[in-house]
């Protein structure tokens, strides 16, 4: 029988060094679950304290997976790990202290009123009977829940809860709070709540590793984001450094009927300016680098060449852009 | 502030935002909270749990050792040999209860929790071995077990129309029963991470009714030595594999002078059973809820 790890030396730590403490770091963190399909791939991450730190990728990318190995309950196949300086992989039981989870499927106690999920949570934390009655009615005034305390879980709404799975997540005052898709699923008006509570938390000093597939979630949201697809780390910047960083500063996207390969490859030679080139989804996206004319340029090579335009449209680079261009395929694909 | 020096990762130390408290301390007291959860939902639960634990052996206590002696179909036999076999059935009819309890308690709210709610995994959050999740599992269940012992022993007790004959042997019953606890809800443990919820049906069709139909409730087992094809005792050795039978007469030592199974042997292969389901039950649960 599996034993209780060694007993974790508790000592104190002198200040923080100069440079900000990395509450999450991983070395080549991997997994191959069996069957050999390799959902993680040696990725390497930092993650600041009081940062909101985004895992943007489609479906499949490995994004739950590498959440669930930085939670203990996947394990890796190789590389290491640590959560607020504990090693995960090592100390598993000592990790779960210092972070708070809210997964992709609703993990409350059925068997239990909103309240009791709030205050059984404070209790497995260690907390006095006292403090978690405190923490829970605390939690539930700050989530609007003070009104639900006493029904049954089964009997919320998916926005509360997910608000609930949130205010029970924190409640333990973790060093690093993980969200695995927190909006998928949700309405709009509970998605902008519950993008409105991380600003909150945020705003608190809350370090904070949230997954998503929605670009605008990560634009708006993340501090600092990592791209990945297949299992590996394809960026990791600011939204904005990784916006400025493909070379266009415009992008052109035009929808037409017939051959796009041709399109493509006219508008290439013939537009001043172009960059690079994709196909998504019956449209061709141009990444231009400065020219004003271009979009005048573009509408008539793709006339000369007897394509009828459905429509045309200029924006700046977003980070589905950017995925377009480390990946050439769309974020939803 | 304070944070674990080894091992260390090599960035700067994180301040956290509660001290941390050591690994054995933190798991020890999350523990007795997951049992005071279970405890909670237990209170919720009694207005359903009690005529669901007691109906059952209630009906069987009424109908072979009331009703049958009443209109003359004594079973057993009549007079004496009928009092003989209501007091063979108080023993079984305890260790029954107890072993559903490792059923209705572990086994099927796990397969509903792994099967459909996932809730079960907001527990494996809770700062402790996962081990210790699927022991506090086995906890809950071994103590509706007794509860349940303790609610149905005065039935098989007193309903009867004839006399039952106890005989407590007390060292005996105190060790018997807490054993008898364990290894339920253990066998509940091993099969709730087994099955999933299509396969419920199964558990009880096919491994739930042998296990009762053949687990020495309603006869000694040292009876069945009469059930013999070509000089071998057949049955005997047969329902040896059935971890009722260890239960019943251990109770059936515990509770009469009927005779009953080598009280070694009944020792022995419970704490085996007990340890085996153990092992294979969190083997089970570590295998469903980590990757
Ligand atoms: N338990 C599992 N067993 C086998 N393969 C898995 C398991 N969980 C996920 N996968 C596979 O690993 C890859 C990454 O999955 P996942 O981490 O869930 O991605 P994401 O959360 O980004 O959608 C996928 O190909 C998925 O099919
Ligand atoms: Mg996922």
């Amino acid at each position: 029988m599996p034993r209780l790890s060694a007993e974790a030396e508790i000592t104190s730590v002198p200040a923080p060094a100069a440079g900000r403490a990395e509450v999450i770091r991983t070395e080549k963190l991997t997994k191959v679950y069996p069957g050999g399909v390799k959902a993680v791939d040696e990725i390497d991450l930092g993650v600041y304290e009081g940062e909101i730190f985004g895992l943007l990728g489609p479906n499949g990318a490995g994004k739950t997976t590498t959440t669930g190995m930085l939670t203990t309950t996947v394990i890796p196949t190789s590389g290491r790990a640590w959560v607020g300086g504990i090693d995960v992989i090592a100390q598993p039981a000592l990790a779960k202290q210092v972070i708070g989870v809210v997964p992709q499927t609703n993990t409350l106690d059925r068997a239990l009123t909103v309240w009791e999920n709030l205050y059984y949570h404070g209790r497995f934390f260690g907390m006095s009977a006292k403090e978690a009655r405190a923490e829970a009615d605390f939690r539930l005034e700050q989530f609007r829940l003070t009104d639900r305390a006493k029904m049954p879980v089964l009997a919320l709404s998916g926005g509360m809860a997910q608000r609930l799975m949130v205010a029970r997540s924190i409640l333990h005052h973790p060093a690093i709070l993980f969200l695995d898709e927190p909006t998928a699923g949700l309405d709009p008006q509970s998605r902008i709540a519950l993008w409105e509570i991380l600003g909150q938390l945020h705003a608190q000093g809350q370090t904070i590793l949230l997954t998503t597939h929605y670009m605008e979630e990560a634009d708006q949201l993340c501090d600092r984001l990592a791209i990945v697809d297949h299992g590996r780390l394809l960026a990791l910047d600011t939204p904005g450094a990784l916006k400025r960083s493909i070379d266009a500063d415009t992008v052109i996207t035009i929808s037409a009927d017939g051959d796009l390969d041709r399109l493509a490859a006219m508008l290439r030679d013939s537009v001043a300016g172009v960059d690079n080139t994709q196909q998504v989804d019956g449209s061709v996206a141009l990444g231009v680098r400065g020219s004003r004319a271009a979009l005048r340029d573009v509408i008539a090579v793709a006339e000369r060449g007897g394509y009828a335009i459905n429509d045309i449209s200029v924006s700046e680079p977003t980070l589905e852009t950017v995925f377009i261009q480390l990946t050439g395929k769309d974020l939803r694909d | 502030m304070t944070t674990a020096t080894a091992p260390v990762a090599p960035t700067p130390a994180v301040s956290l935002r509660r001290p941390l408290r050591p690994t054995r301390a933190a798991a020890i007291t999350a523990f007795k909270a997951l049992l005071l959860r279970d405890l909670t939902v237990q209170r919720k639960n009694l207005k359903e749990f009690i005529p669901r634990t007691i109906l059952q052996p209630f009906l069987l206590v009424f109908v072979f050792t009331y009703v049958f002696p009443r209109i003359g179909t004594g079973v057993g036999g009549g007079g004496g040999r009928a009092a003989a076999f209501s007091t063979t059935l108080v023993s079984g009819v305890v260790g029954m209860a107890i072993m559903f309890q490792g059923i209705q308690q572990v086994a099927l709210p796990m397969v509903q929790e792994f099967g459909y709610t996932k809730e079960i995994e907001d527990r494996v959050m809770a700062p402790m071995p996962v081990w210790m999740v699927a022991i506090g599992k086995v906890v809950n269940g071994a103590l509706c077990g007794l509860f349940s012992a303790l609610l149905v022993f005065p039935i098989a007790a007193v309903v009867p129309a004839t006399p039952v004959h106890l005989h407590v042997n007390w060292p005996v019953l105190l060790t018997i029963t807490p054993l008898a606890c364990l290894l339920s809800a253990s066998f509940g443990l091993t099969f709730g991470t087994r099955f999933d919820p299509r396969q419920v049906p199964i558990l009880f069709g096919v491994i739930l009714i042998p296990i009762t139909f053949l687990g020495a409730i309603y006869y000694p087992w040292t009876s069945l030595s009469a059930i013999k094809v070509g000089g071998f005792s057949w049955l005997k050795w047969l329902v040896v594999l059935n971890p009722l039978v260890y239960i019943c007469e251990g109770f059936r030592a515990a509770l009469t002078r009927s005779p009953h199974m080598s009280l070694w042997v009944v020792y022995l292969v419970m704490i085996g059973f007990t340890a085996a389901l153990l092992y294979l039950g969190i083997k089970g649960f570590r295998r469903r809820v980590l990757s």
